[in-house]
């Protein structure tokens, strides 16, 4: 009998860790980033997750899954949380939790959702709201693969759109500023679906196939695509994407939140 | 020994002792519908839509939309939940007993072997052991809630494995192929559990 070998062979869990946070950051009105001080973290790949783990004196526990926001060449671990007004556990990370505290993870988890800076072409980012986050890990992580030798972005340049409500829902505005501004393959565009600033003359509607078209590469270009948010923006964006004649191999996905009152 | 770990802090709320005992370990309970889905939703049209069972055997059965609908449909309600740490009470579907499938698959030679990999539009793949798709523990599901089953929940079918993580409950399901071996899926060969108990908590490979 032959059985193959990942199924057969022994694998250690994904061990529970605990870790401790050094730094907060407060991103928006409703977004906090944890730093963490993580000992013998294994290492991770841009768009993976931990599992975070809380207790209670009374030993009752609640489990969430977060994304991570640092490049694996950070020394730091990052989570940015965004604070769901009726969650049980994110209101405890954003507003609770300290410099100084301690905060139990395992992971990294997913191995779909990921990218590796490697010289295979473009890569179009799509978000809406917090789904940034684990896309903030692939242009961090490119950032420092190619800050070494700046002539390999020309062979991955990147195209970030990004749906917030306002202004100030923006997360990393000013760090996404910073690095568009020293990278011309990097583009950076948001819609501002909810409220503009004074002068606005950007995106103020909803990501549709018309600004995918227009912000994104044309299939000939086989861009890699990940888009991640809210399920209704994933959804209509990833179908958008497949109506561009874009494989949908190429299109990958993650999605959160309720689906909208549709069963 | 060192004290167990506490969350400074963290108070958390607790569920109705009626909910908690359906709740298997890291869970919570959601009311909302939410939708995982590794890539674009896949859109299959009725007229081209058909299901397949795969003998080990090389044989197979292929039933058109029609015929499908042809087949008798049991109503099921069970919980479901998601590796993503949401469970859902009592939903409610309507489909086709793999059981039903199977006893029809047999009188045209079909033979099952010990595994089985459900392959979906959009090349989704997931496998799961024979005894836990016959012995009405799986339904080939068209409808949720009382209306047809939406794309983005799998429509217009999905397997339905309520007894593991619902990742194995393959949406956009167009056939089950038996195997004479176990062979990973699309989740379990990115580092999730190959068997998938919420209620051992097998989320990813290596626990328990």
């Amino acid at each position: 009998m032959s059985t193959p070998a990942s199924l057969s062979s022994r694998v250690a869990p994904i061990a529970w860790r605990l870790t401790t946070v050094v730094d907060v950051v407060q991103e928006t009105s409703s977004a906090r980033t944890l730093v963490l001080d993580a000992p013998g973290w294994p290492g991770h790949r841009a768009g993976q997750h931990v599992d975070v783990r809380v207790t209670a004196e009374d030993g009752y526990q609640a489990e969430r899954s977060y994304s991570i926001a640092s490049a694996p060449e950070d020394s730091r671990l990052a989570l940015t949380i965004e604070r769901l007004d009726d969650g049980e556990v994110s209101p405890y990370l954003t507003d609770v939790l300290q410099v100084g505290d301690r905060l139990e993870l395992r992971g990294p988890i997913g191995g779909y959702f990921v990218w590796d800076a490697t010289l295979d072409g473009p890569l179009l980012l799509v978000a809406g709201g917090s789904g940034l986050v684990p896309l903030m890990a692939m242009l961090r992580h490119r950032a420092a693969v190619t800050a070494a030798d700046a002539r390999t972005r020309n062979h991955m340049p990147a195209r970030l759109l990004y749906s917030s409500q306002r202004w100030d829902d923006v997360i990393y505005r000013e760090e996404l500023a910073r690095l568009a501004q020293n990278d011309e393959t990097l583009e950076v565009t948001l819609t501002l679906t909810r409220e503009q600033p004074q002068g606005w003359t950007g995106f103020r509607r909803r990501i549709d196939r018309m600004m995918l078209a227009e912000v994104g590469w044309p299939p000939s270009e086989r861009p890699q695509v990940f888009v991640c948010g809210p399920t209704l923006l994933v959804e209509s964006a990833a179908s958008a994407m497949v109506d561009l004649g874009h494989d949908p191999a190429r299109v990958k996905t993650e999605r959160f939140g309720p689906t909208g009152g549709s069963a | 020994m060192t004290e167990p770990f506490v969350s400074r802090g963290f108070h958390g709320r607790r569920e109705p002792k009626s909910a908690a005992v359906r709740l298997p370990p890291g869970q919570y309970e959601t009311r909302d519908f939410p939708v995982l889905s590794a890539g674009p939703t896949p859109h299959t049209a009725l007229a081209t839509w058909d299901f397949t069972l795969r003998g080990a055997n090389g044989a197979d059965v292929r039933w058109t939309w029609a015929d499908f609908e042809g087949l008798p449909h049991e109503s099921v309600k069970t919980d479901i939940h998601c590796v993503t740490k949401w469970s859902k009470f009592d939903t409610l579907w309507e489909g086709v007993s793999v059981d039903t499938l199977l006893a029809e698959a047999a009188k045209r030679g079909v033979e099952p072997a010990p595994y089985v990999l459900a392959v979906s539009d959009g090349g989704y793949t997931t496998n799961l052991p024979l005894a836990n798709v016959t012995r009405g523990k799986a339904w080939i599901a068209v409808a949720y809630a009382g209306a047809p089953l939406e794309p983005e929940h799998g429509g217009p079918a999905r397997l339905l494995v309520p007894d593991l993580y619902f990742w194995k409950s393959a949406k956009w399901v167009r056939a089950l192929t038996f195997m004479q071996h176990d062979k990973p899926g699309f989740w379990e060969s990115f580092g999730y559990h190959n068997y998938g108990d919420p209620w051992r908590e097998q989320r990813y490979r290596g626990d328990e």
